[in-house]
């Protein structure tokens, strides 16, 4: 095959996608509700993340307390494939759904979200930590010396100082997220990966691409979309140089 | 204002105890300053009196009150803290670093302001400073900063811990000079602390030489430490100048002046003559009446009068309350080798190195 013939190939397939993206975006199994169901779990873990893991790791982070639980955690979640914790947490929700009034189905969301959950502790809890630990111990001596009690300390000092470290690890965590809701298709759930799943499934190979496509998209717009969020965020004052210190992203 | 009594401190795993039964008393308005070899407690001694450090045992009181009976956060808001390297927060503008109290103790935003205001210009920032954050200034201004928000809701009482320990020797002079000159005006008590013997002889009413363990060595007015060092160990950590070192305590108006080889513009040459051989000089001042016109060589005297005589003027001058330090370097660096005093434009008198010198036999 000559390379004119290629680029004729390449140039009818973009076409098919862009078309493919004209025709699929509607009703309950178009991109659009995708994008919805994909946003919905990817949301509900990170936050449900951060609910659990910056009090935790605020406190023990301003107490010196913890620092093995850190670590042990950061190991334990960089070992942790998210597709094991997928399949480990099905029986688990299954169950759930079955003997308790929790959850209705123990497919779809509820392992998804505990597998992204569980995705999302570890960077999130150890930037936090690690920030909290890195903020300047004159700082914190001088605040206690004013009478700050420790709880303001930590929400009105400790925290803002180290803002730039633990947004740089919600913003490296929710890029993860987005990026690994796609498994969730294998569970059951929607999302950006029943594209994928049921592509490779019925050899749609226009489908399986365009999944692929609507993932990364919105892996970068979330990248971006907190990267912004950061600016706007981080106390003038602070040195945004500090983003150096980022604990680097954990392997899915 | 503030009593320690018999306060030992043991940290945890520690060999021996940090601070061991230390007594000390500081009046209301007096800089006392605790300095000492590193480890012999008097950080300890200072964080111990705002809690950051709780005593084993032994009693601490501020104004009378036990200071275990007020909560650590309440008792802090009371006394002012500054520390060596200032730990103001990076986040806040230094207007927001100087309202930290106020703010905590629920001032109106009016009355913050104003404050916030007037201790700028107390530590002489300039008001631009206000909406600048920590990082935009030098390390002397961040200094000033720091003691500005440790001033900020008037305590009457400050700790200081090794505030001027960062900035450069030159800096240090001058915020040493401005705490003062701060200290003339506030009249706060103040619990300085430094490793520098030299800062605790500029700074305190009264210094506490503390040995390891924390054991009070000496306590006293720094002329009187100087004069008399209780024992070998604080003759050794004044170091080997003593006696420069107590010039700068000491004020010209402490020591007797001397006339001088003045003699009257109505003199005679030979009465100016017979006065420069009692002083044993070769110069001789002009007075007319009680005011001092400036001196003249021995040489200049020509024929019988003083009258066609210009006489030069006194380049050197130390006023009533200059330090001896100030005097004695006017003194060997004039080439009449005796500075005249002033009390304000009137001249009081001479001195003369070898009264100096006298003063500090005594």
């Amino acid at each position: 095959m000559d390379g004119q013939a290629n680029r004729g190939l390449l140039m009818e397939f973009l076409g098919d996608l862009l078309q493919w993206f004209g025709e699929n975006w509607s009703g309950e199994t178009g991109w659009l509700a995708r994008t919805g169901e994909h946003l919905r779990v990817s949301g509900a873990a990170l936050i449900a993340a951060m609910a659990v893991a910056l009090p935790l790791a605020g406190w023990l982070g301003h107490t010196g307390r913890g620092g093995l639980l850190a670590v042990s955690v950061i190991n334990i979640g960089r070992a942790l494939p998210s597709f094991g914790i997928i399949a480990l947490a099905l029986p688990f929700t299954i169950w759930l759904a079955r003997s308790t009034p929790l959850i209705d189905s123990g497919l779809g969301f509820a392992p998804t979200f505990i597998a992204l959950f569980l995705l999302a502790l570890p960077p999130i809890f150890t930037n936090t930590y690690a920030g909290i630990r890195g903020v300047d111990a004159d700082v914190v001596e001088a605040a206690r010396g004013m009478g700050i009690t420790e709880r303001r300390l930590v929400l009105d000092v400790e925290m803002p100082i180290a803002s730039p470290v633990i947004l740089t690890g919600i913003r490296v965590t929710a890029v993860q997220v987005v990026a690994t809701a796609t498994l969730g298709a294998l569970v059951g759930y929607g999302g950006y990966g029943r594209f994928i799943v049921d592509g490779l499934a019925i050899q749609d190979r226009l489908q399986l691409v365009a999944g692929a496509i609507l993932v990364a998209v919105l892996s970068i717009l979330t990248e971006i979309g907190f990267s912004a969020l950061e600016r706007f965020v981080v106390p003038a004052g602070i040195s945004r140089r500090r983003r150096a210190d980022v604990v680097p992203p954990v392997a899915v | 204002m503030i009593r320690l009594e018999n306060v030992t401190k043991v940290f945890p795993g520690g060999s021996g105890p940090a601070v061991h039964q230390l007594s000390l008393d500081v009046a209301e308005g007096e800089i006392v300053v605790l300095v000492g070899p590193s480890g012999c407690g008097k950080t300890t001694t200072l964080k111990m009196i705002n809690r950051l450090v709780e005593p084993t045992s032994g009693r601490i009181t501020v104004a009378g009150e036990d200071i275990m009976a007020i909560p650590a956060h309440e008792l802090r808001r009371r006394v002012g803290y500054v520390i060596q390297q200032i730990g103001l927060f990076p986040h806040r503008t230094i207007a927001e670093n100087i309202a930290t109290v106020p703010r905590l103790l629920g001032w109106e935003r009016t009355r913050i302001d104003d404050r916030v205001g007037e201790l700028i210009r107390l530590v002489d920032l300039e008001p631009g400073m206000r909406n600048r954050y920590p990082r935009e200034l030098s390390g002397g201004q961040r200094q000033r900063a720091g003691v500005a928000r440790a001033l900020a809701a008037d305590p009457p009482v400050m700790l200081m811990d090794e505030p001027f320990g960062a900035v450069d020797p030159i800096v240090r002079g001058r915020l040493q000079d401005e705490l003062l000159d701060l200290q003339r005006r506030v009249h706060k008590t103040i619990v300085f602390v430094t490793h520098d013997i030299d800062e605790a002889i500029k700074l305190g009413d009264r210094v506490a030489i503390l040995n390891i363990g924390g054991i009070v060595e000496q306590y006293a007015p720094p002329a009187v430490i100087l004069r008399d060092p209780a024992n070998a160990f604080v003759k050794a950590f004044l170091g080997s100048h003593r006696g420069i070192k107590r010039l700068s305590l000491i004020p010209v108006g402490e020591v007797p002046l001397e006339d001088g080889p003045m003699v009257d513009r109505s003199a005679t040459a030979r009465d100016a003559r017979a006065c420069m051989d009692r002083y044993g000089v070769d110069w001789f001042g002009i007075l007319d009446g009680k005011e001092l016109v400036g001196w003249a060589w021995a040489s200049d005297l020509d024929g019988d009068s003083l009258a066609h005589i210009d006489p030069k003027p006194f380049e050197a001058r130390v006023s009533l309350d200059a330090s001896l330090r100030e005097a004695l370097d006017t003194i060997i660096t004039s080439r009449t080798r005796v500075a005249p005093v002033f009390d304000g434009g009137r001249f009081v008198g001479t001195i003369t190195a070898e009264g100096i010198s006298r003063e500090l036999a005594k």
